[in-house]
């Protein structure tokens, strides 16, 4: 069992906790995730690792409210248990040869990009982030951001804080001005980095993109976290969970990615009402 | 599991060697001997088109959603596609079991798809005579060469997109014994049909993870992943011990319970003479 040590809203649907977890909070590197299970009847769900303090043991998660699990996640409080916590899982997000790095998050994905952006800005790279949010009320880590970024972008879709726009618009004023970079990493909904790619893609960028396909085990025993790359004309299946979770954005066939994420939809809205129904019940 | 707790072992869980720890930092933790029985948990595929259409299982997968996640309960927390017409395509136990877990979930139709004949089928003949029984159709002598999935043109938001629809195969027939001794499956000409499905199981065999391998330097495995070991079960590593089907692939419990015994003697005596 996993103690919470702490726990934190960030905004409205946004929680960050520090869990107990002394093996995973020595061997976590930026990018890599655990699979987390609230209780014994529980779905696994991947989370990624935000940061570490091995010093106390501590693995620190964020997640936002979207389901059943997430919900079940959150209703937990400081001193309580988690069933399971496993990992580290996944490839670290490599770092080797990159100087100059533009990171790109959109909404929770800020979260997943967050520890990314630190690693390069403590290995002493120029960071230039851009972080998105639909608008001002779930705006979440400014702060983190500032902190590790050379340059920060702050966008909002409707204008309601900072500037108005996708995460898009500063990364094609930069690219269009000149600037290059080493790497552009971007983590967030599939679409924006699929657009994320498409706008680097006339400047010759290397895209790297977390892919979040559903996932079970984290340690390639099932293939349901399967997404396919194109590969010099070839199309190569590879496991998210062992093989990524980063990957190159040129290569990702996103439209495939999105279907496949879509697959339990009807099941996922109702076991999302079924989890706030037992948990006001709880409550009341 | 409350027998071993008993005898004083103590489980630790959510360890992940190769990435929780290594073996190496087990033998730094004080540790002087390993066991590892890791099974052969990685799924195949066929790679075939249509493989990643939604629908689209491993074994595993759909063993692992419905039985250890608990799927096959009323309303459970783990989602998985109940009913409509199910192909499994492979021939073993893991495809029996594969076919009457879906049939049990409520699939109306389940069909055994394999490339060999019955004489072939390496299923246990009770499974085949229960499968049966409860059933389950077997299209033997056919291959799959495609997965078929819908695709709206005029409506890319359309929710049935991307879902399977069908199964493209070819017939077989036998030709001469290959390497296994069994009759090399060979396709006949201008045979391809399709066969209407909602869902397809794929339980073609599965290859020890290379996790372990991978982190653990010295330990030798064989061209296709499992772990080298000599006749008490000792590894090309000091103290490290394998059995099970990390060492031969896909097998039984009684085979690999056999190793577990031939090993434990192999560690016992290691340990004694140290
Ligand atoms: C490697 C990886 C790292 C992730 N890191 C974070 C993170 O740091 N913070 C965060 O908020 N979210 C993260 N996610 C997404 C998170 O796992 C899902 O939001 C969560 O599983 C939703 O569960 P639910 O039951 O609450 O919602 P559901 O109602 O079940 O699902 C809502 C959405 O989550 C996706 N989802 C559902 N089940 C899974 C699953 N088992 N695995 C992956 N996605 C699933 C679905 O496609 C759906 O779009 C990550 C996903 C992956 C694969
Ligand atoms: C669906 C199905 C039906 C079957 N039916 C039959 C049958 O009817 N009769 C029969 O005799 N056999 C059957 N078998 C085969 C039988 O289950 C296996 O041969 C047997 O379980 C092998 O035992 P094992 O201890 O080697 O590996 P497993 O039982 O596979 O155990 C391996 C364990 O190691 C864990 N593990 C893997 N990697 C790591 C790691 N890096 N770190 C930590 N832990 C790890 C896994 O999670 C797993 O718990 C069936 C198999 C399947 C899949
Ligand atoms: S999550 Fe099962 S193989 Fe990746």
């Amino acid at each position: 069992m996993y103690r919470i040590v702490r726990k934190k809203p960030l905004n409205a649907t946004v929680t960050q906790m520090e869990i107990e977890a002394p093996l995973v909070a020595k061997k976590a590197k930026p990018g890599q995730f655990i699979i987390l299970r609230v209780d014994e009847d529980g779905e696994r769900i991947p989370l990624t690792v935000a940061g570490t303090n091995p010093e106390e043991g501590t693995v620190k998660i964020i997640f936002q409210i979207v389901g059943g699990t997430t919900e079940k996640l959150n209703h937990k409080q400081e001193g309580e248990y988690l069933q399971d916590f496993a990992g580290p899982l996944g490839v670290a997000t490599h770092t080797d040869g990159i100087k100059k790095v533009c990171i790109v998050g959109g909404g929770v994905g800020c979260a997943i990009a967050m520890p990314v952006a630190q690693e390069f800005h403590r290995l002493g790279a120029a960071v230039t982030s851009i972080i998105g949010f639909r608008s001002k009320d779930i705006v979440i880590l400014e702060d983190e951001f500032k902190a590790c970024s050379d340059r920060l972008f702050v966008m909002t879709d409707d204008g309601s804080y900072a500037r108005q726009g996708n995460v898009t618009v500063p990364l094609k004023e930069m690219l269009e001005a000149g600037e290059t970079f080493d790497m552009i990493i971007t983590i967030g909904p599939l679409i924006m980095m699929k657009f994320v790619t498409l706008a680097a893609k006339p400047f010759n960028i290397p895209v790297t993109v977390s892919m979040n396909p559903i996932m079970i085990d984290g340690t390639g025993m099932c293939g349901g976290c399967r997404l396919t790359l194109n590969q010099d004309g070839k199309r190569v299946t590879k496991f998210a969970c062992v093989d990524g979770p980063d990957f190159n954005g040129y290569e990702v066939d996103f439209d495939e990615a999105m279907s496949r994420n879509r697959m339990y939809m009807d099941f996922e809205k109702h076991a999302y009402e079924k989890a706030c129904n037992l948990l006001a019940k709880g409550e009341n | 599991m409350e027998t071993l707790k008993a005898l004083g072992v103590d489980v630790e869980t959510n360890v992940i060697i190769g990435k929780t720890l290594t073996i190496d930092e087990l033998f730094e933790m004080g540790y002087e001997a390993v066991f590892i029985g890791s099974g052969a948990g990685l799924p195949r595929f066929m790679n075939i088109p249509g493989e990643a259409y939604k629908g689209v299982y491993s074994a595993n997968e759909f063993l692992t959603r419905s039985n250890l996640m608990k799927a096959y309960r009323e309303d459970p927390d783990t989602p998985i596609m109940k009913g409509g017409k199910v192909a499994v395509v492979g021939g073993g136990n893991v495809a029996m079991d594969a076919a009457r877990t879906a049939l049990r979930l409520g699939a109306e139709k389940v069909y055994i798809i394999y490339r060999r004949s019955m004489e072939e089928l390496p299923a246990r003949a009770e499974e085949v005579e229960h499968a049966k029984e409860e059933g389950i159709e077997f299209h033997l002598l056919c291959n799959p060469t495609e997965i078929l999935g819908y695709n709206n043109p005029d409506d890319p938001r359309d929710p049935k997109n991307g879902f399977v629809t069908g199964i493209r195969a070819v017939r077989m027939e036998l030709g001469e014994p290959d390497e296994s001794g069994r009759r090399r499956p060979v396709v006949i000409e201008g045979s391809e049909f399709e066969m209407d499905v909602d869902a397809v199981i794929m339980a073609i065999g599965t290859s020890p993870n290379p996790l372990i391998k991978s982190t653990t330097k010295g330990l030798e495995v064989t061209k296709w992943g499992g772990i080298i070991v000599n006749e008490d079960g000792l590894t090309s590593r000091e103290g490290v011990y394998a059995g099970g089907d990390a060492v031969t692939g896909a097998a039984t419990v009684i085979s690999a319970m056999g190793a577990g015994k031939v090993a434990a003697k192999g560690i016992d005596e290691y340990l004694s003479s140290k």
